[in-house]
């Protein structure tokens, strides 16, 4: 039972950092269709930024400048970049982004170096929230978990409730007749993907701190959070948030999990059936294929994502 | 007040645009027939800056605004109410209104929510539901409402009855000479003569990418091979 609810906890704990660098991404490419490949960059170099000015002003000051530095490089990265290859299409986008993709990460390694830098939880923050049999829930986790909570509340009531988040929406089905209308919308899609930019660093400056930093960090999450937004359903937060804890809590399960295939086709009283390559193979050594499987299953049963309700 | 003049606009090499030219004061009403595909939304989108006109001008009140930007053009004081209505659907009846407000430009006539409400009480009741769920006769009056509450001083609608019945056509109809009485420039876009006619001060017909006829509605009606040559399908 114990084991159980630590692997639950794991889980949603993942799930909501998975869901941090979503949230960005979900605004980005899920509703401004812009199909940014280097987006988990951000999330990496915001680990930098509060790694590299934290230093000097303090872990909190450290996560709001690498919010506010990782939101300007994205501004700058459509104005100056994006918005060049815009009207080529979608394969231009992406070379570009795939590009950057990259470009970052050597830069990050340049400066760096390849192995990962020491940006640790602060002494301060370091104690146990509680213990569940044997297992220490450190404090840092929740304050991540609470971070991601925050973000989707905070970035769900400026889009519901706000003027510019009307004109967003509004923006995102019908562009040109919001401009008809007055609203400067290349302005605002700059904002949003600024602020989409901001919150991966914001994701980037928490999470580093417990996670490596290291320039491996977007490989590591550079496709999930795609997965993410396509099953959750293009540009909703609620369906990005749900398909995040869900990826989550599958992986840290899988992950716990010590049979392997063999076991279980002996338990199906298949035994003899069981090809020889998947007799020893363990679950959790598929934990990282799952993501992609579910997303193959949601996208043939219900292809507009979970919360998609386009026809 | 809105004066077009020599306005020209492609589709890639398609050549639609010929030299449109013309010219509405305050407080008047204009209306551009022709056949589908003669030009008239294509008129409509290069005067608002939707697809960038290759050459001409478009004075609103002795400024030229060919060539900026759509939203600029907006803020100058034209108003548009496209023939695809292009109402947000996941929006509600009143966030779509809400879209639509900006300022007033001085001497700009001065709508408020409340009046327009009041002009078809209908869209109140309605005011919390999805705009995707009104029927086409509302989501006609929404349109032209969400531009009115921008404050502009002249205004481009584009076939605001097509398909509607007799009954809605009326309060459309009524919509737009309240407009008149506050001193906005109409252009309406039609192909059918009938509300039009009872509304309109100036004719204009197009044709062959230019205006092919103007004047009074009488002058139109007394020059029946002007109808047959450039509105009736052969
Ligand atoms: N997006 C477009 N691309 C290419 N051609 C177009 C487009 N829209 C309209 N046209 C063409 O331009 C001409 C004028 O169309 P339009 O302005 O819509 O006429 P109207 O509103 O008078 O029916 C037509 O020949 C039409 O086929
Ligand atoms: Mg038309």
């Amino acid at each position: 039972m114990d084991a159980f609810l630590v692997a639950l906890l794991n889980g949603l704990v993942y799930g909501l950092l998975v869901f941090m660098v979503s949230a960005g991404l979900t605004l980005v490419f899920g509703m401004m269709g812009v199909l940014n490949f280097a987006h988990a960059s951000f999330y990496m170099l915001g680990a930098y930024a509060a790694f590299l000015s934290g230093r000097y002003i303090g872990f909190w000051g450290g996560l709001i400048v690498a919010t506010l530095a990782v939101g300007l490089v994205g501004l700058f990265s459509e104005r100056l970049l994006l918005r060049k290859v815009r009207s080529f299409g979608h394969t231009q986008e992406l070379l570009l982004t795939y590009g950057l993709f990259f470009v970052l990460e050597e830069l990050v390694k340049l400066l760096f170096g390849p192995t990962p830098v020491a940006y640790r939880v602060p002494d301060e923050l370091r104690f146990t929230a509680f213990t569940i049999g044997n297992s220490q829930f450190p404090f840092f986790r929740l304050l991540m978990g609470a971070t991601a909570l925050l973000m989707f509340f905070g970035t769900y009531a400026a889009l519901r409730f706000t003027r510019i988040g009307l004109i967003v929406r509004a923006a995102v089905e019908r562009p040109q007749m919001v401009s008809a209308l007055g609203h400067n919308v290349p302005i605002v899609f700059s904002g949003l993907f600024a602020v989409g930019s901001a919150l991966a660093g914001l994701a980037g400056a928490v999470a580093g701190m417990y996670y490596p930093t290291s320039p491996a960090m977007a490989h590591e999450l550079g496709s999930i959070v795609f997965v993410v937004v396509v099953i959750g359903g293009l540009g909703s937060l609620n369906g990005a948030l749900a398909a995040s804890l869900l990826i989550g809590v599958m992986t840290s399960f899988a992950v716990g999990v010590e049979s392997t295939f063999g076991d279980l086709f002996r338990a199906l009283g298949l035994g003899g059936l069981a090809l020889p390559g998947l007799e020893a193979v363990q679950f959790s050594s598929i934990a990282g294929v799952l993501p992609y499987a579910l997303m193959l299953l949601v996208l043939l049963w219900r292809p507009a994502g979970f919360a998609g309700n386009r026809a | 007040m809105l004066s077009v003049r020599d306005l020209h606009a492609a589709y890639g090499n398609i050549h639609v645009l010929r030299g449109v030219a013309f010219e509405i004061a305050g407080g008047e009403i204009a209306t551009i027939l022709g056949r589908n595909g003669s030009g008239r939304s294509t008129t409509c989108k290069a005067v608002m800056g939707l697809l960038p006109p290759l050459r001409g001008q478009v004075l609103l009140g002795g400024v030229d605004l060919a060539g900026r930007e759509s939203h600029d053009i907006a803020r100058a004081g034209l108003g548009y109410v496209p023939e695809e209505r292009l109402i947000f659907t996941t929006l509600t009846v009143e966030e779509n209104l809400i879209m639509g407000q900006k300022p007033a430009k001085s001497g700009a006539a001065r709508w408020s929510m409340d009046e327009l409400y009041d002009l078809f009480p209908r869209l109140r009741e309605r005011r919390n539901i999805r705009a995707g769920f009104l029927s086409g006769g509302e989501q006609q009056m929404l349109t032209m409402f969400r531009t009115l509450l921008g404050n502009p001083s002249a205004i481009l609608i584009d076939e605001p009855t097509e398909g509607l019945a007799p009954k809605i056509v009326d309060v459309v109809g009524e919509a737009i000479l309240e407009m008149k009485r506050r001193g906005l420039a109409v252009v309406l876009m039609e192909q059918k003569l009938s509300m039009a006619m009872k509304v309109t001060d100036t004719v204009l017909v197009m044709g062959h990418g230019q205006i092919v006829f103007a004047g009074s509605p009488q002058a139109f009606e007394a020059d029946p091979g002007i109808r047959r040559q450039w509105l009736e399908v052969a």
